[in-house]
């Protein structure tokens, strides 16, 4: 087998994996097609630098994240460092304790599956600001370690850990506010519904 | 053994498969015996599950693996 059917053979499995990682990254899609086709390109042209064995995958994903950084992100990395809102730990857990079970059909263990449709989640990650979005999807998406992430990013572990827990509980936040929008939670403490 | 504080506190290294083995066995001792802690793990097990599967949900678009496959061919450059 001669190198670029190689290349072709082991890098294209991941085509799907990447696209929809890029389709969150850039929340567009023509510019996720951009950015998958761009890291086939430099994928392809670099490799010869690869070395057998290890993860072209993550390979493949450090490519990619490395050219949205540079691409998309290059003026806003200059600028101020995006701050998110502080949210209490077990945010998600602790409210949707409160769920009228009646209100679910079916088995507990498919209750959440039925609570947030696949936009809502692609919604609630995609919302978030990229420096706590990109962490996010590698780890809750695409499953890379701290480590991978971090040399991803180019960014220290505890930088990495920080960005994952705010980040995720961000996220519950926004999931938490799509299933009360939806009525299928009731806030606690709600009291300002004003008589009519 | 740890306690229920940091317990939860290490439930999101412990889904992130990040702890030392011999950390694992000893939060998985303490889930095994504490309901509550076993119902903040399998949330926000259900959790992940539930985003990595949904998050993951979206077709190439029409001829974009040819578009790919292209991309390779000398004439691209």
């Amino acid at each position: 087998m001669n190198t670029k059917d190689q290349f072709t053979s082991d890098a294209m499995q991941y085509a799907p994996q990447l696209f929809s990682t890029a389709l969150r990254m850039t929340r567009s899609r023509s510019d996720a097609e951009d950015l998958v086709q761009e890291t086939y390109i430099k994928g392809w042209r670099s490799f010869h630098t690869f070395q057998e064995g290890t993860n072209l995958r993550a390979w493949l994903f450090r490519i990619m994240t490395n050219t949205y950084i540079n691409k998309y992100n290059a003026q806003k990395r200059k600028g101020t460092e995006v701050e998110l809102d502080d949210v209490e730990e077990l945010f998600l857990y602790k409210r949707l304790g409160a769920i009228d079970q009646s209100q679910l059909s079916s088995s507990a263990e498919d209750q959440m599956l039925e609570l947030f449709t696949d936009d809502e989640v692609k919604n609630a990650l995609e919302s978030l600001p990229e420096d706590f979005r990109i962490p996010v999807l590698l780890s809750d998406v695409d499953g890379f370690s701290y480590k991978e992430i971090a040399e991803m990013l180019e960014i220290p572990i505890g930088t990495v850990m920080s960005r994952l827990h705010r980040g995720r509980k961000a996220m519950q936040k926004m999931l938490y506010e799509y299933a009360r929008d939806k009525g299928l939670i009731v806030e606690p403490e709600t009291v300002e519904g004003s008589g009519e | 053994m740890p306690n229920c504080q940091e317990t939860l506190k290490e439930l999101e290294l412990f889904l992130d498969s990040e702890l030392p083995n011999a950390r694992i066995e000893e939060i998985m001792a303490h889930l095994t015996g504490c309901t509550d802690c076993q119902g903040a793990y399998e949330f926000h097990a259900e959790l992940r599950t539930i985003v990595r599967v949904k998050a993951k949900r979206d077709h190439l678009p029409e001829g974009f693996t040819d578009r790919l496959l292209a991309c390779f061919e000398p004439q691209s450059e």
